[in-house]
């Protein structure tokens, strides 16, 4: 049983092979590191796993399901959750709006026209809990656009943590954080559940190395 | 303290909306308040797409002209006023889907310049197909319904019809900002991405959204007919879109009283300036120009903003023993 497992993926913009023949399977609770140099296709290869770029030909599985064609927004609601390189909030609300977003996409409620969002308190609820993990609950009510840097960061991998994911991908959640920040995201990584699956672009490697359990080599796709 | 001031604002809105046939008295300008009431309707659902889907569409007049002509040519051929609205509102809601469908291939400029196609194609068919639209002399609706027995051919009677359709906008329009459906809306405005990634079906929130205006679109279309006993292609033309796409942008997007505002601008100067200034239209350009150039996240937003500017200096000013620290004005807009 495999959480996440790739075949012979492949992908080319043109003339250039961005993923050439991709394989690698993570197994449940696995802790996976992605390295390799700029521009050998990390992130290209989250967006094939995401299905935000379709993939020319090989194969995507996530519980020995077949999603390789899966609709981007279908995939979340199989367990799969991701963080973004360049972060990518919703930056004129509150921390814990951003986090009730998180929830709300995988609720049936997202479609309701009748209910008032603020009164939806079981859902405020999880988004708060899920604040209190990332050591973010007291400040849970400010504008996103009065946090630093890395207090975004951290929103970013609540939110996708808030999801419960069972494979959670990071883009590079340390870039840019300064040696305290990147302390937080180290606590808070750690603070993820085992069972969950974690693969992890990350250039840093004195943080980066001691966390992975196993470590995928990409060069040139 | 802005709280109460809003409310009172608005008690006070509602309260001359209410009686404006006594204090009007001159029913040429009661029918003016009726026709700012349905082009406020017009303009509140325009302003789901651009103020909170964030697609600017210059297509709507085209929505709108399919409401009113089918509305006016059913009653032409002799069907009763509710099978005649009922058929009009089905008609521009499947409208609304198919422009959906096509113009949601694309977002931006993309989008903009599909609805404009989508809009011009319904103006060519009211204007060229004239065994269907009798084309350029348009076609005429000689009856007002009469709901409950009451008569609405009198201007009062009319005034108050829309203004309980204007209300029930308004209102839908409150609910469905506050919904989970409303926030998942202006999370595919502000991170559509995102959105998707969190699994959000962006391409289906828009779709309903694009109909969800079209309902409120062919709403107006039908308030119109009635209100004008008549319609033509002028309807249906570029000019049209444009100008509730003006009173959305002028009033101030994503904001529930924002396009409100921006019709009754834009209704008064066409009525009642164009009555003294031959060159009203110049006027309307030179309002629009000051309002960007002042408050350019629109009138209402920024009204605002100068309001509660002014509260903190009142506020810092008595003694600076009692001095909190006051609100510097807020720059950001109404979410």
């Amino acid at each position: 049983m495999t959480a996440l497992s790739i075949t012979n993926l492949c992908k080319r913009f043109g003339g250039l092979r961005v993923t050439a023949n991709v394989s690698l399977a993570v197994a449940p609770g696995e802790r996976r590191l992605i390295i390799g140099p700029n521009g050998a296709g990390k992130t290209t290869l989250f967006n094939l796993i995401t299905g935000e770029i379709a993939p020319d030909s090989g194969s995507i599985r996530l519980f020995e399901q077949d999603i390789t064609r899966l609709p981007v927004h279908r995939r979340p609601h199989l367990g799969m959750a991701r963080t973004y390189q360049i972060i990518t909030l919703f930056a004129s609300d509150t921390i814990v709006r951003n986090v009730t977003l998180a929830l709300l996409g995988l609720s049936r409620l997202r479609w309701s026209l009748l209910r008032d969002l603020d009164q939806q308190h079981e859902l405020a609820e999880r988004a708060r809990a899920a604040l209190t993990r990332v050591g973010l609950a007291d400040i849970a009510d400010r504008p996103l656009s009065q946090t630093s840097y890395g207090e975004r960061r951290r929103v970013e991998i609540a939110m996708a943590l808030a999801q419960d994911p069972k494979v959670l991908l990071l883009d590079e959640p340390f870039a840019g954080l300064s040696i305290d920040e990147r302390r937080d995201v180290r606590q808070l990584l750690n603070a993820i559940p085992r069972e969950v699956s974690v693969v992890m672009i990350e250039h840093n490697m004195d943080v980066a190395l001691d966390w992975a359990e196993r470590i995928t080599l990409l060069h040139f796709g | 303290m802005t709280r109460k001031l809003r409310y009172a604002a608005i008690a006070i809105a509602l309260a001359l909306l209410a009686t404006l046939p006594m204090w009007m008295g001159n029913s040429y300008y009661i029918n003016i308040a009726s026709q700012f009431l349905l082009f406020a309707v017009f303009a509140l659902a325009l302003n789901v797409l651009v103020g909170y889907a964030g697609l600017v569409s210059l297509g709507h007049a085209g929505l709108f002209a399919i409401a009113g002509y089918s509305g006016a040519l059913m009653l032409q051929a002799g069907y009763g006023h509710l099978v005649a609205d009922s058929a009009a509102l089905a008609i521009t809601l499947v409208a609304s889907a198919v422009f959906a469908a096509l113009a949601l291939r694309s977002t931006g400029i993309g989008f903009l310049m599909i609805t404009l196609a989508l809009g011009q194609i319904v103006w060519g068919v009211a204007y060229r197909w004239a065994s269907l639209t009798n084309g350029d002399n348009g076609v005429n609706v000689s009856t007002r319904p009469a709901p409950f027995g009451l008569s609405l051919t009198s201007a009062p009677s009319f005034y108050f019809a829309t203004l309980i359709v204007f209300l029930l906008a308004i209102a839908s329009m409150a609910v469905f900002v506050r919904s989970p459906f409303g926030a998942s809306l202006r999370g595919t405005r502000d991170q559509a991405r995102r959105m998707n990634a969190l699994g959000y079906n962006v391409w289906l929130i828009r779709f309903l959204a694009i109909v969800f205006s079209g309902f409120w679109t062919g709403v107006s279309g039908l308030l119109f007919i009635y209100y004008n006993q008549f319609i033509s292609p002028q309807v249906s033309a570029l000019t049209s879109s444009a100008e509730v796409l003006l009173m959305v942008i002028s009033g101030g997007t994503a904001t529930l009283f924002g396009p409100v505002a921006g019709a009754a601008i834009v209704v008064i100067m066409k009525n009642v300036v164009s009555a003294y200034i031959e060159r009203w239209n110049l006027v309307l350009g030179v309002i629009f120009v000051v309002i960007i150039t002042f408050m350019p996240e629109g009138l209402v937003p920024g009204s605002v903003r100068l309001v509660r500017w002014a509260w903190g200096k009142l506020q810092a000013k008595p003694g600076a023993a009692a001095a909190q620290p006051s609100k510097l004005p807020s720059e950001e807009r109404v979410p």
